[in-house]
This record gives C-alpha cells, sequence and structure tokens, in this order.
C-alpha cells in the first residue's frame, strides 16, 4: 500500500506555549518555592510552608501520578480498572521492606529482624526478603514487581477479551485476593498492621525536614516528568491506537491491529507508574498496611480521574489535588459528612459531568468567546 | 479401690433389696463423710427410692445442707432448719458447717437424682434421666451406678429409654473384671457411632488384655472411625451448601440487575444491609410492643425488608441509574457512590456499632444426626428459605405478566417497546425486584451474621463473582456457581484454611473467566 499518498496530521510539539509555561511554573514551585517557603521563610511567618502541608501535598502528588496512571488506562484506553490500589500498594510495600531493614536493630526488640517477624517468633528473613537490604535492587523491585504482576494479569485477561466491566470486576476480584493474602501474618508483610516505624533512609533520618523535603521535591520532579511522557505517549502513534481501540476497537481489529501488545504495554506502564506512586508515598506518609488495597481505595483513584476530566492529562491530577484537598479538609471539619461528599461526588460527576472539572473549564472559556 | 467400689455396689444391692430409710449415721456420712463413701451412700440411698434421703440429696445438690455436730439439717430459703433424719424443726446455731458438693460429687448427685425419673411413670422424664445417665458414663464411667441401672432395667421401662440404659451399662461395663462382661459392652458399645465413645474405647484398648475384647475394641473403634469421617465429609457438605445457599441469596437479585438488566450495581452489598436494619427494626418493634409474638418476628420482617429495599433500588433507578443505561463503567462509579450514601447514612441513623438481631426459638439450636452431625436450625432455614426465594423468582420470571416483559426488554428493547411495553418502567420494576431480593437475603444474612453498616461490603465482590462465574442473564448459572464456590470453598477450608480458600477460589475464577468469558452458561446467540 503506498503509504505516502494518504496525508496524516503531523503531530503538534510536545508542549504547546501555554502547557510549557504550565510545567515551568509548576517546576519552579517545587523546585523552588515549597522549599524555600517551608525551610527558609520563618515559622511564625503568613508565608511559611508548614511540615503538615508539605506532608499534605507530597502525598496528594503521590495520588496524583495514580491518577494520572489511571487516565492513560482509562481515559485513553477506555479500560477500568479496579486494581490500581494494588499496583500503588505493591510499589509500596517493596519500599516498605526496604525501610523496615533500614531500622537495623533500632526496633522494639533490638534484633536484626523487623519487629513483626520477632513477634511471630520467625528465626531469619523469609525468601522474598532477600533483596530487600539492597537500595538498588529495590528501585529495580519497585518497577519490576508491579510491572510483572501487571503483565502477567493483563496478558491473560486481554487475550481472552475481557472486557468492560468484566475486567473491572476482575481487577477487583484480584485486589481483593491480594488484600486477603496480605492480611495473613504467615505472607510475611507485617499482617494487618503492615509497616510502620520507620527510622532512616540510606542511612539518613527520615524525620526531619531537610529529608521530607528532598522526598517532596522527587515527588514532584516524578509527577511532572510522568505528565510530559504522558503527553508524548498520547501524541504518539501508540498514542492513538490507543484511543482508537477505546473508541471502537473491533474496527482497530479490523483495521489489521492485534489491540493485545497495546493494551498489555499501556496496562503495564500504568501499573508500574502507580508502583512508583506507592514508592514514593510510604517515605513520606511512614506507614504502609492492607488497607491500600480496599476496593474502596482503588475506586477512589478512577474518582480523582473522573472528577479531574478522563481524557485530558491536567485533569487527573486536578482531580486528584481537589479530592483530597477537599477529604482532608471535610475528615477534620465535618468528619460525617465526608463518605455523603464522595459519594455525591460519585453520582454528581458521571450523571453531569462526564468531562470533568476540565471539561467544565473548556466549556465556559468556549462560551466566553462565543 | 475398685474392690471397696465392688463391695460396696455389693453392699447397695442388699440394700436395695431390704425395705430401707434414712439413718442417722447415713446422713452424716452423705454430707459430711470422704468423697467415695459419700457418693456410695448417695448411689445407695437413691437406689432405695427413700423419701427422705432423696430429699437430702436434692437439697445437698442446692447447698442447703448444714453439719451441726452429728446432725444434718436442711436450710429453708428463709432461715428455718430441719432435721434431715427425723424432719423435726431445728434451730442453726452459728457454727453450723455448709456440707461442701465438690464437682465429683455434684455430677453423681444429678445422676441419681435423674435416676429417680427412671422409676417414675412418665416416659419423657424416663427418656431424659436414661439420656443423662447414659452422657455421664459415656464421659466418666463410674462402676458404682451399676446396681442403678440394673435396678432400672429390671423394671418398667419405656423403650427407648431402656436402650439408652442398657448402652449407659455397657459403658460401665465395658472396664468389668469379667472378661465375658467386657466383651458384650465392646460389641454393644461398638453398634454405636456416638463421638463421645472414642477416648473410653481407645483407652479401654490400651489396658486391655484379652485378645477378643481387644479384636471387639478394635472393631468397634474403627467402625467408629469410619462413621465419624463420614459425618464429617456430611458436615463439610452441609456448610458448603450453606455458604452456597447465603451466596446464591446474595447474588440472585444481582442476577436480575446485572444478568438480566446489564446494569452494574455495586450498591447491592448496600441493598443487603438495608435489609438487614429493616429486620432489626422489625425486631425491636415487636420486643417493645408484641413480646407475646416474637417467634413471628421475621414473617413480618420478610415483606418489610423485600419493600424497603425494593423501594431504594426503585428510587435509585429512577434518579441515577435511569441516566447511565448503556454506559455500564459510569454505572458502576455511580453506583459505588450510593452505596457509600447508603452505608454513611445507615451510620448516621443507627450508629456505626453492629447491631444485634435475636433470632426467633425456633431458629436457634440445632439438631444433631448420627452422633456427631450437628446442623444448627439457622442454616437449615436459611437453605430452605433460598431454595424457596429461587422458586419464586424463577415462577416470577418465566410465568407472570411482569416476568415476560422483563424478558422481552432484555432480549430486545426496541421491539419490545413496539409492541406497547413501557420499557421505562419495566425497568424500574426489574430493579426493584432485584433490590427486593437483596433485601430479602438481609433479612437471611441478619440471622447468621453481625448486621452493621459494612455488612454488604463483605457479599459484593463475592455475589459479583457468583454472577460472573454463572453466567450473565442466567438464573441457572448462578444457582450452580453460588452451590459450587460454596462447596468449594468449604472443601478447600478444609486443609488449607479460611483466608488461602477464599484466595483460591478468587484466582480460581479468575483463570476460569480467562478460559470462559461467557461463565459457565452462555447466552446461546450473538454476544449482545
Amino acid at each position: 500500500m503506498n503509504t505516502a499518498a494518504i496525508s496524516l496530521p503531523t503531530p503538534g510539539p510536545l508542549l504547546t506555549r501555554g502547557a510549557f509555561s504550565g510545567v515551568m511554573v509548576a517546576l519552579l514551585v517545587v523546585c523552588a518555592v515549597a522549599p524555600a517557603l517551608n525551610l527558609l521563610v520563618p515559622a511564625d511567618s503568613v508565608f511559611h510552608l508548614s511540615d503538615y502541608l508539605v506532608g499534605l501535598l507530597g502525598k496528594i502528588m503521590c495520588y496524583a501520578i495514580c491518577a494520572l496512571a489511571m487516565d492513560l488506562i482509562w481515559g485513553y484506553t477506555g479500560i477500568l480498572s479496579l486494581g490500581h490500589g494494588l499496583f500503588f500498594a505493591l510499589g509500596g510495600y517493596v519500599m516498605g521492606m526496604y525501610l523496615m531493614r533500614q531500622i537495623g536493630r533500632d526496633g522494639n526488640y533490638q534484633s536484626d529482624l523487623p519487629d513483626f517477624m520477632v513477634f511471630l517468633d520467625w528465626k531469619e528473613l523469609p525468601w522474598h526478603w532477600a533483596l530487600s537490604d539492597s537500595f538498588i535492587a529495590t528501585l529495580l523491585l519497585i518497577v519490576l514487581v508491579p510491572g510483572l504482576v501487571a503483565f502477567v494479569f493483563g496478558y491473560f485477561a486481554f487475550r481472552s477479551r475481557i472486557k468492560g466491566v468484566y475486567f473491572s470486576i476482575i481487577t477487583q476480584a484480584l485486589t481483593f485476593a491480594a488484600l486477603l493474602l496480605f492480611f495473613r501474618n504467615e505472607t510475611g508483610m507485617g499482617g494487618n498492621n503492615g509497616f510502620t516505624d520507620f527510622k532512616r533512609i540510606l542511612g539518613m533520618p527520615i524525620a526531619t525536614q531537610e529529608m521530607r523535603m528532598t522526598l517532596f521535591v522527587m515527588t514532584g520532579l516524578t509527577l511532572l516528568g510522568f505528565y510530559v511522557f504522558a503527553r508524548w505517549l498520547v501524541a504518539s502513534k501508540f498514542g492513538r491506537v490507543l484511543q482508537a481501540i477505546r473508541d471502537a476497537e473491533s474496527r482497530v481489529m479490523f483495521c489489521g491491529y492485534n489491540p493485545l501488545p497495546y493494551k498489555l504495554t499501556i496496562w503495564t506502564i500504568s501499573a508500574v507508574m502507580c508502583g512508583i506512586a506507592g514508592a514514593l508515598y510510604v517515605p513520606q506518609v511512614g506507614i504502609i498496611n492492607p488497607g491500600e488495597m480496599s476496593t474502596a481505595a482503588s475506586i477512589e483513584i478512577a474518582v480523582w480521574t473522573a472528577v479531574g476530566g478522563r481524557a485530558t492529562l491536567v485533569g487527573p491530577i486536578v482531580g486528584a489535588f481537589l479530592v483530597n484537598g477537599a477529604k482532608s479538609w471535610l475528615t477534620v471539619a465535618f468528619p460525617e459528612f465526608w463518605l455523603y461528599f464522595l459519594g455525591v461526588l460519585f453520582i454528581a460527576v458521571t450523571l453531569w459531568m462526564p468531562q470533568g472539572v476540565v471539561g467544565l473549564v473548556k466549556k465556559f472559556k468556549k462560551g466566553g468567546q462565543a | 479401690m475398685r474392690w471397696l467400689r465392688t463391695c460396696l455396689a455389693l453392699l447397695c444391692l442388699i440394700g436395695a433389696t431390704s425395705a430401707h430409710a434414712l439413718t442417722p449415721a447415713e446422713a452424716l456420712t452423705l454430707a459430711a463423710g470422704d468423697s467415695d463413701e459419700r457418693i456410695a451412700t448417695l448411689n445407695r440411698l437413691a437406689t432405695a427410692g427413700d423419701e427422705k434421703g432423696l430429699v437430702l440429696i436434692q437439697a445437698l445438690s442446692g447447698g442447703a445442707v448444714k453439719v451441726q455436730g452429728e446432725q444434718v439439717l436442711i436450710v429453708a430459703d428463709d432461715g428455718s432448719a430441719v432435721d434431715a433424719v427425723t424432719g423435726a424443726a431445728v434451730t442453726p446455731s452459728e457454727t453450723a458447717d455448709d456440707a461442701v458438693v465438690n464437682n465429683r460429687l455434684r455430677s453423681a448427685i444429678e445422676t441419681a437424682l435423674a435416676t429417680r425419673d427412671l422409676f417414675g411413670r412418665d416416659a419423657g422424664l424416663q427418656r431424659e434421666a436414661a439420656a443423662l445417665l447414659q452422657r455421664a458414663a459415656f464421659d466418666e464411667p463410674d462402676a458404682s451406678q451399676l446396681p442403678l441401672v440394673d435396678k432400672a432395667l429390671s423394671g418398667e421401662l419405656d423403650p427407648k429409654a431402656r436402650a439408652l440404659l442398657e448402652l449407659a451399662k455397657a459403658a460401665m461395663q465395658l472396664a468389668s473384671e469379667d472378661q465375658g462382661q467386657r466383651l458384650a459392652a465392646a460389641q454393644a458399645l461398638g453398634s454405636r457411632s456416638d463421638p463421645a465413645l472414642r477416648p473410653l474405647l481407645a483407652a479401654q484398648l490400651e489396658a486391655e488384655s484379652s485378645a477378643d475384647v481387644k479384636a471387639a475394641l478394635g472393631a468397634a473403634l474403627s467402625s467408629l472411625d469410619r462413621k465419624l469421617a463420614v459425618a464429617s465429609g456430611l458436615s463439610q457438605a452441609f456448610t458448603g451448601i450453606s455458604l452456597g445457599s447465603i451466596l446464591l441469596l446474595a447474588a440472585l437479585g444481582l442476577a436480575i440487575t446485572y444478568g438480566l438488566m446489564g446494569v452494574i450495581n455495586m450498591a447491592h452489598g448496600e441493598l443487603i444491609m438495608i435489609g438487614a436494619y429493616a429486620t432489626w427494626l422489625v425486631q425491636a418493634f415487636f420486643k417493645t410492643y408484641l413480646p407475646d409474638w416474637f417467634d413471628a418476628y421475621l414473617l413480618a420482617a420478610l415483606p418489610v425488608a423485600f419493600i424497603t429495599a425494593a423501594l431504594v433500588g426503585a428510587a435509585m433507578e429512577r434518579t441515577v441509574i435511569r441516566f447511565l443505561y448503556g454506559r455500564p463503567l459510569e454505572t458502576l462509579l455511580a453506583t459505588w457512590g450510593i452505596s457509600l450514601v447508603l452505608m454513611q447514612g445507615v451510620r448516621s441513623l443507627f450508629g456505626a456499632q453492629n447491631v444485634g438481631v435475636e433470632n426467633p426459638s425456633w431458629m436457634s439450636g440445632s439438631v444433631t444426626l448420627m452422633g456427631s452431625l450437628t446442623l444448627p436450625w439457622n442454616r437449615i432455614v436459611i437453605i430452605i428459605f433460598a431454595a424457596a426465594v429461587l422458586i419464586g423468582v424463577t415462577l416470577l420470571i418465566s410465568k407472570t405478566r411482569l416476568g415476560l416483559f422483563v424478558r422481552g426488554v432484555t432480549q430486545n428493547r426496541p421491539i419490545a417497546s413496539c409492541m406497547g411495553v413501557n420499557t421505562a418502567r419495566i425497568d424500574t420494576y426489574a430493579f426493584a425486584l432485584g433490590s427486593g431480593i437483596a433485601g430479602l437475603a438481609g433479612c437471611a444474612l441478619s440471622q447468621i451474621g453481625n448486621v452493621g453498616p459494612d455488612l454488604g461490603q463483605n457479599y459484593i465482590v463475592d455475589s459479583f463473582m457468583v454472577v460472573v462465574l454463572g453466567g450473565v442473564g442466567q438464573l441457572a448459572g448462578t444457582v450452580y456457581a453460588a452451590l459450587g464456590l460454596g462447596l468449594f470453598n468449604k472443601f478447600l477450608e478444609g486443609w488449607a484454611g479460611a483466608v488461602l480458600a477464599k484466595i483460591a477460589v478468587l484466582v480460581f475464577i479468575i483463570v476460569f473467566i480467562q478460559k470462559r468469558p461467557q461463565g459457565i452458561f452462555a447466552f446461546k446467540g450473538r454476544e449482545a
């Protein structure tokens, strides 16, 4: 076939001018403004960024990475996963294992083993802890473990052409099974208490202001990096095929594409992003437990994405900040109403705001221009 | 010790034949002697059937006996006392000692008192007494009770009570001196499959010297073990079916809303929860206003639970789900939102703690089959109830006009609409029906577990698994999947533990769906 005769739309630049300035501003805020406000501005000043806020923002940025990952698979490929909490938790657990080993003999029982193993009267580390004392191996595992789980699961699921709601439900079953598994003490992952009480990372104490800020900046950079990566991805030919699969999978197949590798790749990428988010989350929050794998946690990720706006890349980030900001405010101010709010938000977004906040803003802009 | 007991037993026999009256010495022994003597005296008095003796024994078990010098007193609640032998009123002094009853004596007293019923005329009481004696003999056979049992057996006796008593006698004779008696006892006990006998038989096998008796004991033990194995298999099957019936109830409503209508209702679990809370409210109402009718509250709770859940379901359909037909992923999120609101709503109304739902009396307790197979009544009732609901739903879908409409709309909405079916209304009805069945499930679940705002969360994954495994659009598939999963789960639990079994089941379903995405039973024809 002569493809030269067909004029394909040329892909635009990776970042338009507006997006470029946006990313630059965000970069500046994350790397310079926030650290300065937190470390240099005196604590009694109005401009001081409190440690609590640094922690909160860092946490939300991890969530935003998850929302972005969810957007790639749901917003751009049309596959709703209810199992992203699993990948988030897997990344977190790998990081947690490393942090547990870093405690060394400073635990309550002054043992080489993590406290909960002493408590269970175990004499040596189980096999899956073998690599946990090496930071390099941990970094690799953070990518490999969620990636491998997603790859294997995705391969079988997509090969059998499981789609739509079926896929959502079996990802939920997978996450539920993992939740039960991690709740068991025998799994060697701390049972329902999970890991906590971390002392240091890379030999440096973890609870200092500087370390918190470092993690914050790293999370911010990761988020921005993933954002740019996602922009590149969806604009590429690969990304276009994904969107075609979302809109008309059968037609894509009739055109000679096999959707399996496309779906599998984006699914694995999405899972790895979640895993990295989890790994960044754990040292900042200081705890990881099976609660992250609950059904509710995974569905919430979908809501951040939906609130912000699916199939836009800023949307999920905005959504993660809006919903989690509201959450941390409401659970303190009106603890009873948080679930009502969240529930109504689910309903309202699906009924009236299918494009999310970003879609709403776009609509207003267009309305203003017309 | 044994010879002493035998002597005493012989003495008892002699005592039993002669007319007997309580002597002061006996009374004193009974109240303050050494344990063996007390039990011997006790059995002698009980066998003789002496009135005064029995009154004293009863007082002893009630802790109303005091010893004052050589006198044995029976103290009434108001502090007045009578002499146990003469019946004359006595004023108890400060120094009178309480007659202490230890555990061994207490169980002997119970059996002795029970034997009194054996000599009575009431067949029911005889049976109860014989059963009590038999249990005591199986737990800890006491040869000193043999004369009692013999005497009872020689009298007029209800045939069932007689059979029980014969076994009790066999258990007492198992350790007898006479080899022939031992052999007979081993053979008699071997024909029973009571698990309480196992330690007794095993202990005797250890101590046995005669080869014949050993063989009989061995045969008895192995037949007992075989029966126990069968019983435990049956009991696993029963718990499996019971779990299956619960899954079926939880999933049946979903089979309509999801299976037939294609609506992913993540709030299904909360509809179950609402049914359970409705049951709780009805129960509380009956407790306060109609305590005499309390046992019937469940019958009143069924329609209430059905209607409450159906109304909530209809409201959900009218306000939210209606606008999301054809967008299953959005429906999933919106109904999840509804589930959060419902859960929090219940929490605000009734508190976050679990509420207690009492079983009506006819559902508590259990029935014991084959000696060791215990089936709780509430489980049995739920199995029957699940079957009834299943039959009701099947008839409703296949025989009624509403069912016809539902099937029509499911199979081809535009054509059904052209035929004059009000499809929007049918959607509401069908959804309300599915929700109502969830309410019924909640009503049943309230009888076996905790009722709290999180109740539904425990069932939502399971019920989706059942529907997906069974195949969408199929009630029959749902039934097979529910029972299959229940049995599979329980049998796995037997050797892997509850959590691993659950994980294995989930993994099994995930793998199964890969192989057969359409479920066990697929819709024939084109996939919708």
